[in-house]
């Protein structure tokens, strides 16, 4: 019995610390009497939410949009760069510095540059979200190949295996753990990167919904903005767990598991 | 005829750097079993990369069935002390990987999936393995493993096969039991083999010639063919002749330590 309410507990930990931290959000805000336009309770982001409601899915599906096309070419890119580093030292010596500097840089800092190459509005978003997000999907694809064991190559090679045959039947195979892996990272940094954008530059999205609601001291509509990316971060990042876990059980049971 | 032919082969890793190998010159006849013995540093696993073609000598010459090695040769098998099975694939899967690659099976691979099967599973239940061909590798046992990876290393027929320390990880009953799996596998259907292993006994039991080597960089000490009738069986392992073979064995190790 006891054990069963703990295994209860468990399984429901971080709906009941939800619970219990709204409750004592909208304690504090009802208790101290905080004005509504510095911090408002849940009761009152909840009714603005639902009063709103159709700008938000408008503007949300913006934003959705905007971040799942600059993630699939974060994907797309990420592989293609990351085969080409985890198979060539000459493409890793090359590139590796050039890629981490890269990395390095804000990449709201980028915002202003693809406002004027492109204009305002959906590309930049979309090009943001791939520029923040692909970094983790290559470092995770280099890993995967080149951390390949040296005499499992010896046993291909000596078979005659040629280096694409090589990356086929053992590389890739086994990089596909570091790659789910980083597609968790991936969509959380690709939803940062649109909105950042959309908050700089753009008439469209949840970024701008949120910018627009707090030049007119709108804070509820703010809090449910942020709501709705949260959500929206949480239900995609679930997704890739659940492929990650779908497609490679034999990562969690073999001697080998997957970096992040 | 001579299968393998190593003629002075010396091999640096670095160019300019110490040497791993030093002249060493030796002969291995088709379907012959060699061993090799000395101590760890010496320049076993270089050898074996020698002959298979995945290390260039950095002078003398390499000779696989008449032919200069050049690059990395097709169609040997190998295996070494961890099993290196894929975790991805079941056991069947994994056996049958050199198939996907090694012409002719290669390009049948389509038509004849269902025959190449048989053979992997036969494989498979010759060394003891029967039941087990849809299990992953993370559900065998060591022993097991290296079964299903020596089944790996032969199931494309190579006329060679590389061991590098195979039996190493393993305990001794279990490794005694592979000895005799090996053997009879070898019998069965000759192929050359070439083994490095630390274990005397295993040396005696297994080869026909056994080659002792110096410490680092290595050269080849002593060669020494162990004539003992076939099959050898466990027991054998206890009589006078096979104790006096590692003997000599035994004392041309200990005479390397000593300098
Ligand atoms: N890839 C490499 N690069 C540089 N040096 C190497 C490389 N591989 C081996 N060596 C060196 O060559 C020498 C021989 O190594 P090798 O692996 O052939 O020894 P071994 O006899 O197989 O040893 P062990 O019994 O411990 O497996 C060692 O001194 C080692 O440091
Ligand atoms: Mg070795």
């Amino acid at each position: 019995m006891a054990f069963n309410r703990r295994k209860f507990m468990i399984r429901n930990a971080s709906w009941m610390l939800m619970l219990v931290l709204l409750l004592l959000w909208e304690a504090l805000c009802v208790g101290l009497q905080v004005p509504e336009y510095l911090f408002p309770a849940p009761s009152a982001v909840w009714s603005a939410g639902v009063a709103r409601w159709e700008p938000i899915l408008m503007h949300a599906w913006q934003t959705f949009f905007t971040t799942l096309v600059g993630f699939g070419i974060a994907v797309v890119v990420g592989v293609v760069l990351g085969v080409a580093v985890g198979t060539y030292p000459l493409v890793y010596k090359a590139l590796y510095p050039l890629l981490v500097g890269f990395n390095s840089i804000p990449k709201v800092a980028f915002v202003p540059v693809l406002v004027v190459w492109f204009g305002i509005g959906t590309v930049p978003a979309i090009l943001t979200a791939f520029l923040i997000s692909f970094f983790p999907v290559l470092v995770n694809v280099a890993t995967g190949l080149a951390t390949l064991e040296p005499e499992l190559e010896d046993v291909m090679r000596s078979l005659g295996a040629s280096k694409l045959d090589i990356l086929r039947k053992v590389g890739l195979p086994r990089a596909l753990p570091y790659f789910f892996a980083s597609l968790k990272v991936a969509i959380t940094l690709a939803f940062v990167g649109s909105v950042i954008s959309e908050t700089v530059a753009s008439n469209m999205g949840i970024g701008y919904l949120m910018m627009a609601a707090s030049s007119s001291m709108d804070m509820a509509l703010v809090f449910a903005g942020l709501i709705v990316i949260g959500v929206m971060g949480v239900v995609m990042y679930e997704l890739f767990a659940w492929m990650e876990k779908r497609f490679t059980r034999w990562a969690n049971r073999g001697s080998n598991s997957a970096a992040i | 005829m001579a299968f393998v032919t190593f003629e002075q082969v010396s091999l640096a890793y670095e160019e300019g750097g110490p040497l791993a190998i030093r002249d060493i010159s030796l002969s291995v006849k088709k379907n012959e079993f060699i061993a090799v013995v000395g101590p760890s540093g010496c320049g076993k696993s270089t050898l074996m990369k020698l002959v298979s073609g995945l290390s260039e000598p950095t002078s003398g010459y390499v000779y696989l069935d008449g032919r200069q090695v050049s690059g990395p040769q097709k169609c040997i098998g190998m295996a070494f002390q961890a099993s290196n099975l894929l975790p991805w694939r079941t056991t069947l899967q994994n056996v049958m990987l050199p198939l996907e690659i090694v012409q002719p099976y290669r390009s049948q691979m389509r038509r004849q999936r269902k025959v190449f099967e048989e053979m992997a599973r036969a494989l498979l239940a010759r060394v003891g393995l029967a039941g087990w061909e849809d299990k992953y590798p993370w559900e065998l046992s060591g022993g097991m493993q290296q079964r299903a990876s020596i089944c790996r290393a032969l199931i494309h027929k190579p006329e060679l096969l590389m061991l590098d320390e195979p039996f190493g990880a393993l305990d001794a009953f279990t490794r005694e039991e592979l000895w005799c799996m090996l053997q009879d596998l070898w019998q069965e259907q000759p192929f050359t083999v070439v083994l490095v292993t630390h274990d005397l006994r295993e040396a005696v039991f297994l080869a026909d010639t056994v080659y002792v080597m110096s410490k680092g960089p290595g050269e080849i000490l002593v060669r020494r063919e162990v004539d003992l009738p076939r099959p050898r069986t466990l027991e054998d392992t206890y009589t006078e002749s096979f104790a006096s073979q590692v003997h000599v064995l035994r004392d041309h190790i200990g005479a390397i330590r000593q300098h």
